[in-house]
């Protein structure tokens, strides 16, 4: 069955702070929507990741490694966190999709896995 | 440009594109075998007629030689990857994709054509990407036509139909009609590209003339099939009156010197009676059903004005009703200022005046109707100078040549009288 990665994008500056009720809300809402996407079989992988800022850039040229603070593309918009889902095709993924952003309250990008 | 096979290929195209897209499960392949079929009926038709049925005969050549070509070239392994390119619903019988059992279904189904509306205006597609992939898929028109259509270059358009082939097919895009919960936004994802085409061929965006006959013709034949695959659809009924009224008064829009002419200015007795009479059949039926929606909102206040003997005569107070109950539906600030226009013909420039004030001039700063209807409305009001002031940002945000003449020559006039009022 084909698979999707449902990523979520928010300001990088967005810090959570667990104890406010906002974001215990939030959990909340991700928690029920992963345990759905387990239910129907949809679910893969997820996770939620730490600020862009505690990215480090690894590049090879000719054999020698470098590393480099910060992430790849320094835009103001991160990614935040994503669900790799199966699902029987893009209708069913952007199904997904809707009911992630509704409980991430925020836009989310999906895109198909080759193969 | 009455060659017979012309006439078969345009009603036909499309349907076979469609059925064959089902059987060979891949947009490429299939556009491919329907222009062999349909290279090959050129050589043969002059010669033996034109078959009785000839959508099933090309359709039936064009899967033969699409088989032929896949077992040819092919292992069984990559024609089973070719079949999966697109996801097709388990449909009885033919969601088998093993070679020999697709000989038995060809023919040509209604739902196909269905499928391939929904496919091309798919919502995960930008709508220039849906317009272009229903012209070329469903209206079998070249790219090169597209582009010159849509004025941008034949690459640039070639690259935006591949790049939505693409998409539809990495994204495992299915091939069916969407289900009772989804089936109303994706429908009106089909309607708004339909209507997207028939207003890019009405106003076209440049170019020298103002009506492109081709476009509007096109989008009429889609609207006309969309109402015969679901006659039980308002909406698609509402789109089809719609194209149809606007259509009534095409030939009255320009006059015999190329310039435009307003609604107001046109003369009603050369609008299409025929196509008018039509429509209002269309609207009764629309009615009976009783499940307003934007375009049906739209096409009453088109009949309304087709019904007006004269301008004057126009039952304004009943637009100015279907207006309201269209911003109920679509509340955005261009049905707020096609009310505003309503609203000044029942109450006069003032009243229009103040309706407009009522929109967020940040939301239609870049749209040139807007500047257009404010200028009129200033003008009418007497306000000469902020009325010329705004068909000068009119005039520069108009694309279309002769919009933009027309709104020149307003600017004109009004400069006489704004002149001796600064003396």
């Amino acid at each position: 069955m084909p698979q999707y990665l449902i990523s979520v994008w928010h300001d990088d500056t967005f810090e959570v702070d667990f104890t406010t009720p906002d974001a215990q809300r939030l959990a909340a809402q991700v928690g029920a929507f992963n345990e759905a996407l387990m239910e129907a079989g949809a679910w893969v992988f997820a996770a939620g990741l730490h600020p862009a800022a505690s990215a480090t850039v690894v590049r090879s040229s000719g054999g020698d490694v470098s590393m480099t603070d910060g992430p790849y593309a320094e835009t103001k918009e991160q990614m935040g966190g994503f669900w790799m889902i199966e699902a029987v095709d893009l209708d069913a993924a952007l199904e997904w999709a809707g009911r992630a952003a509704v409980a991430c309250e925020g836009p989310v990008e999906v895109r198909p896995a080759q193969g | 440009m009455t060659d017979p096979l012309d006439e078969v290929f345009r009603h036909e195209v499309g349907r076979c594109t469609a059925t064959l897209i089902r059987v060979l499960g891949d947009i490429d392949l299939a556009e491919d075998a329907v222009a062999e079929a349909f290279a090959i009926a050129a050589e043969l038709w002059p010669r033996t007629g034109i078959p009785p049925n000839p959508g099933g005969w090309i359709t039936t050549t064009a899967r033969n030689r699409a088989i032929d070509r896949l077992r040819r070239e092919s292992t069984r392994s990559e024609w089973h990857l070719a079949a999966h390119r697109l996801h097709i619903e388990n449909m009885d019988p033919d969601h088998n994709p093993e070679l020999d059992r697709l000989d038995d279904f060809v023919d040509i189904v209604a739902d196909d054509q269905l499928r391939l509306m929904f496919l091309c205006a798919h919502p995960a597609l930008a709508a220039d990407a849906q317009v272009a992939l229903i012209l070329r898929l469903l209206g079998g028109l070249e790219t090169g036509e597209i582009a010159k259509a849509f004025v941008v270059s034949e690459t640039t358009m070639a690259q935006r139909i591949v790049r939505a082939k693409r998409k539809l097919h990495d994204n495992h895009a299915s091939y069916r009609i969407p289900g009772a919960a989804e089936l109303p936004d994706r429908l009106s994802a089909v309607l708004a590209a339909i209507y997207l085409i028939y207003t890019e061929g009405h106003t076209a965006t440049s170019g020298r003339t103002l009506t492109r006959t081709d476009l509007s013709t096109e989008a009429i034949g889609l609207g006309r099939t969309l109402v015969e695959l679901m006659p039980d659809e308002p909406e698609a009924i509402g789109l089809l009156a719609l194209m149809l009224l606007t259509e009534s008064r095409r030939p009255t829009r320009i006059a015999a010197d190329g310039t435009m002419v307003r609604l107001a200015d046109q003369d009603r007795t050369r609008w299409d009676r025929d196509l008018i009479s039509e429509c209002h059949d269309l609207v009764r039926t629309c009615l009976r059903r009783s499940q307003p929606g934007p375009f049906q909102i739209q096409a009453a206040i088109a009949a309304v004005h087709a019904d007006a003997p004269t301008a004057v005569a126009t039952d304004w107070s009943q637009i100015v009703a279907l207006y309201d109950q269209l911003y109920v539906l679509r509340p955005n600030p261009v049905v707020a200022l096609n009310r505003s226009v309503a609203i000044a013909e029942l109450h006069g420039p003032a009243g229009g005046l103040a309706a407009l004030a009522e929109i967020d001039p940040a939301s239609l700063e870049n749209y040139h109707p807007y500047h257009a209807a404010s200028a009129d409305l200033l003008a009418r009001a007497g306000l000469h100078q902020e009325a010329v002031a705004a068909y000068e940002r009119a005039i520069e945000l108009t694309t279309n040549p002769v919009e933009r003449d027309f709104l020149v020559r307003q600017r004109a006039v009004l400069e006489r009288r704004v002149i001796p009022e600064v003396r």
